[in-house]
This record gives C-alpha cells, structure tokens and sequence, in this order.
C-alpha cells in the first residue's frame, strides 16, 4: 500500500544513524541493527501506512528482535516523529531510547526485548483489526534465533489456524546469534519450510534489497488468506566488512578507527 | 465464583463490545454463558498460555478488554514474563482469570495447586490484584473492577455454593472486610479458605474465645489503612491463606505490622513445606497444612496460651 509521504528514508541514513549514535553511546548491537537496516527502510519509507503515530487506523510494527531498536529509532528521526535531539538522548538517563524499544516512545507500538514475545503480540494486533473490521495491518519483524523460543510456534499457530491474513512476520535471516552461528547452536533450516509447515504463505527475499521487499509485500494478498512471512535473507552486519558475519560485533562497541572506517564503507553523508 | 465469573462477564458483554474472553482450552462446563452468548468475542487459544495472554495485550492495545481464563498455575506462573512485559509493561486492561486459588484441584496434583500466585503478582505494582472469598464477592469484584485502567488479576475458585457467613458480597478495592467482631483474636484471610475461618471462629466462639475475621481480598492496592487499624487492637494476629505462607496474605500482614510499627504478634497459617507426592482432596490437603476449621481453632487456642504465658 503505497501512501503519500514528504520525506523518503534510505538504509544508508538508517546505517549512518546506527553507527553514529552506537559510537555516541557506546553500545554495542550494531551488526544486529545493521543487519536490519534495509527492511527497516523498506518498512518506514514505503511499506507501513503510518500517517501519524496516533492514528488509530495505523499499521502496527513490532520489533520483536528489540535489541535492534536504534534502526529503527533512526527511522522515527527520518519520519520526523522524534526529533534528533530525541536521537542524541539515546542509551542515556531520562530517555525514552533504550537499547530496547518502550511503547512511550512516539512511533513505538510494544515494548519488546524479551526475545518470543513480539509474534505474540503483533498476531493479537492483527486479530484486533479483524475482529474491528478494519483493513490495518501488522507486520512484526523477528530474528532467525529468536525462533529458539517456543512462544513463537504457539503463535505462528494460531495466526495459521485463523488465516490472519492481515499479520506479515519477518525474519531476519542473518544465520547468528549472540554465542555463535544458528547452524552450530540450534540448526533452523530450511526457515521458509518450517513456517510453510505451519500454514504460513512463505516468501524467501534477500532482505537487503529494498525494491523486491516492496514489491513482495505490495502483492500479498493481506484481506484473506494465509499470514504471510517473508524470510529475508541478510548479513549480520551489512554494510561495515569488518562486522559482517563477525559474532563479536553482536555485542561490541566501535572504536574511533572502527568508527572512520564504517562511516567510509556505508558511505556516510556529512 | 467460576460461575459468578462467567455470569457476571456475560452480562458486562453486553453491555460493552470491547469485552472478549479467550481460554488456554480451559472452562468446559463453566465458560458457556459467555461462548453460547458471543461466539464471534469467545477464543479458544489452545494449549498456548503464553500466546494468550501476547494475544491480550495486542487486543488490548487496540482498544478491547480482553479476559483470559485458566487454571492459576497456568494462567500465571507459565506466562509470567509475558504478563510482566505485557499488561504490566504497557500498562493494558487484560484480566487474568485465574481458576483454583490454593488446593481446589486437589487430586490433580501438585502441577495444579495455586500457592504462589498472589505472591509473585503482588511484585508488580501496576497490576491490580485481587482473590475473592467466595462467590457473591467475586461477583462484586468484576462489577467493580472490569473497567479499571491497567490490567487485574483475578484468583477465583471453583466453588461457587459456598458461602462466607457476614460477608454478604461486599469489596471494595484498597479496603478489607469485617465478618465477625471479637475482642481475643484477629483473623485476616484470604481467598476461598475464607469459609475455614469463619467457621473456626464459630467454633471458638463456644469456647468463649471472640475472634474478630477481616477479609483480605484487595491484595493490590493493599487496604493498609484498614489493616493498621485492625492490627493496633489485637496482641495476636493469625493470617490464614490456602498459599505458601511466603508472599501471600501472611507476609503482607507482616509487613504492614513492621512498617507501621505495631507490635502484633502474626501467626502466618498456610503452606510450609514442598508437595510429598501424595494425594487427595482439598480438605486432605488443609490437613496437612493446618487449614482445616479444627486445626485453625487449635492454632487459635495455642496463640491464645502463648499470650497468657507471656502476659504473666
């Protein structure tokens, strides 16, 4: 659903802000962030029909892999529902920015953070809107290890038993975890088998292509059917070659060299 | 109350469309006023307590009020991250109906003994908290309760015939309830154990000890106020709550007495020790943990003797 909008969001400003702020803060979560960045885009600049963040009428957005807030705070900037000094509060006292998204926050829906709970929430978001009558949707975006957690089969269950068709997941495939490698610590594959197993109309996209991530969800059929997921190929990291498919940049904070070097790579505008 | 439960919601439902009811595939036989009366507002979620209540604070989000129904320990304990960083969180009008407080199931075993819950939804502050005594209070309690901002725990019984002599059906959140006044003893109870305690007091009576029973069933907020009062008139204080004596209706009781400086002696009646493996009825169980009227006068008596002993 394509909507009119005055600014438009690229995944090289969503990148920017990470590093910007990850480096301001000195956090870490940046490849995690990184790894999200073009579906956040895709998400806040053309997907989401989002007028304002009090509409009731909004589409949801869950973050359920909350510890890759700051992508999606960066976005909020962009869309002009938080301000940049917003922005510069994050990780500090008295901010609404936490590593991990709090519903206070303009633009924020849920509160997440604990991983297996978002699916939960966005399938009762979507289930709201059915039982409203109302064409929103919700689109909640996983990780792949977040499918460790059992909570999330219940609720790939019952979105699957009741056709929500107005709910779309997306996984973040990027094949890492906090400890290591999914394949070495809790094997997912085949993804797109295991939810087309569960009922689900299944999508495999590379999740750093902007344009088919439109074009994917522009053609779901989101008013009867199936939930829909699309499992979206990426790189943990993308963008900075020294975080890509790194495990240590799931947690670890940039250094000033680290930092020049990632702004370069993403092409940072000053 | 299981049936005050469904009644009560039934009639509230409609009244107001925003009111659901989902269950973890619980309440055969008990959620049906409400399932034959709304089937388009009435989801079974299966066996998926987690789900239910992600469910809830999505629904709730978008403006509904959604009830969930299930046996205690599954309705709080399995899901209680989800509550925590659900209804709590985002501060949303779920109701958890939570059937079973204390030894209700009793034959079903430990796996469906409710002991800890009021203990572990007494931690979170945004969560109103309350455990009606018997049917007709659990029926005031919804009627007053349903429409509040934030979310509510409500731990229930099965029971709904038996009824507590004097307390007549009234609550009031933050308050407590006097059933029987005395002079010798306090009683402060909690939940459907309630009838126990009021029948003890009867008994105790015949043996010219007086005890005043004041009804806890607004654990959060708390009737302090009502508490500081009832605890400054009595040297000896016996809580009484189907629960581990940790956490519940004992140790708000003793923090209120330690906080407010009052030199009351508590004696704390409920659960002490870890299930043995065997079985059998709820009273079976009230007599392996003190719970039973009989046991309770015994109790009574001996704080009574304690008190004597120490006043000489």
């Amino acid at each position: 659903m394509l909507q009119e909008k005055t600014v438009s969001i690229s995944a090289r400003q969503i990148r920017q802000i990470v590093l910007e702020q990850s480096k301001r803060a000195n956090v870490g979560h940046i490849g995690s962030a990184l790894s999200i960045a073009d579906i956040v885009a895709a998400l806040y600049d053309n997907i989401l029909n989002i007028p304002n963040p009090e509409d009731p009428e909004r589409d949801r957005f869950v973050l359920s892999k909350g510890h890759a807030a700051l992508a999606v705070y960066a976005a909020l900037a962009l869309r002009g529902w938080i301000t940049e000094a917003d922005l510069n509060t994050y990780c500090g006292d008295d901010s609404l920015l936490g590593v991990h998204p709090e519903h206070a926050l303009r633009g924020i829906d849920f509160s997440t953070g604990s991983l297996g709970q978002g699916l939960s929430m966005a399938t009762g978001a979507a289930l709201a809107a059915r039982l409203q009558k109302s064409p929103r949707r919700v689109f909640a975006l996983l990780s792949d290890a977040e499918c460790n957690e059992g909570s999330v089969w219940e609720a790939i269950m019952f979105a699957a038993h009741h056709r929500l068709a107005n709910l779309v997941a997306i996984i973040d495939l990027n094949g890492q975890q906090a400890l290591g490698y999914t394949e070495q610590i809790i094997k997912l594959s085949s993804m797109a088998e295991r939810w087309r197993a569960f009922g689900w109309d299944v999508h495999e996209v590379d999740g750093h292509d902007v344009a088919q991530l439109n074009e994917t969800v522009a053609k779901l059929n989101t008013s009867d059917g199936a939930p829909h997921v699309l499992v979206a190929h990426t790189t943990f990291g993308k963008g900075v070659s020294y975080m890509e498919k790194q495990i240590k940049w799931h947690y670890w904070p940039m250094s000033e060299a680290e930092y020049q070097q990632a702004l370069t790579e993403i092409g940072a505008v000053q | 109350m299981r049936a005050a439960f469904a009644n009560t919601i039934t009639e509230l439902a409609e009244r107001d469309p925003r009111i659901l009811l989902l269950t973890g595939d619980l309440g055969y036989m008990a959620l049906e006023p409400f399932s034959d009366k709304f089937p388009q507002r009435f989801i079974n979620v299966g066996v998926a307590e987690q789900n239910m209540i992600g469910l809830s604070t999505g629904l709730a989000e978008a403006g509904f009020i959604p009830f969930v129904y299930s046996i205690v320990t599954f309705a709080a304990l399995r899901p209680y991250e989800f509550i925590r960083n659900g209804p709590v969180l985002h501060h949303l009008p779920v109701r958890i109906a939570a059937i079973g407080g204390g030894y209700e199931y009793g034959p079903a075993g430990p796996t469906h003994h409710g002991l800890e819950d009021v203990g572990v939804m007494r931690l979170q502050p945004g969560l109103t908290l309350v455990a009606p005594a018997d049917a007709q209070q659990a029926r005031t309690v919804i009627l007053k309760t349903w429409d509040i901002a934030g979310p509510v725990y409500y731990r229930l019984g099965k029971d709904d015939k038996t009824i507590v002599p004097g307390l007549d059906g009234r609550f009031e959140l933050g308050r407590a309830q006097y059933i029987r006044e005395g002079n010798h003893l306090l009683f402060v109870t909690m939940g459907n154990v309630t009838s126990e305690v009021a029948a003890a007091a009867e008994l105790l009576a015949v043996q010219e000890v007086n005890c005043t029973v004041l009804v806890v069933a607004s654990l959060n907020p708390a009737p302090v106020q009502d508490l500081v009062e009832a605890l400054a008139r009595f040297e000896t204080v016996l809580t009484v709550e189907a629960h581990y004596v940790v956490g519940g209706v004992g140790s708000l009781v003793s923090e209120v007495a330690a906080e407010h400086g009052l030199g009351c002696r508590v004696v704390r009646c409920g659960v002490k020790n870890s299930p043995t493996g065997t079985t059998g009825s709820q009273n079976y169980y009230y007599k392996q943990n003190g719970l039973t009227r009989q046991a309770l006068v015994e109790t009574a008596l001996q704080a009574m003797s304690d008190l004597e002993v120490r006043s000489k």
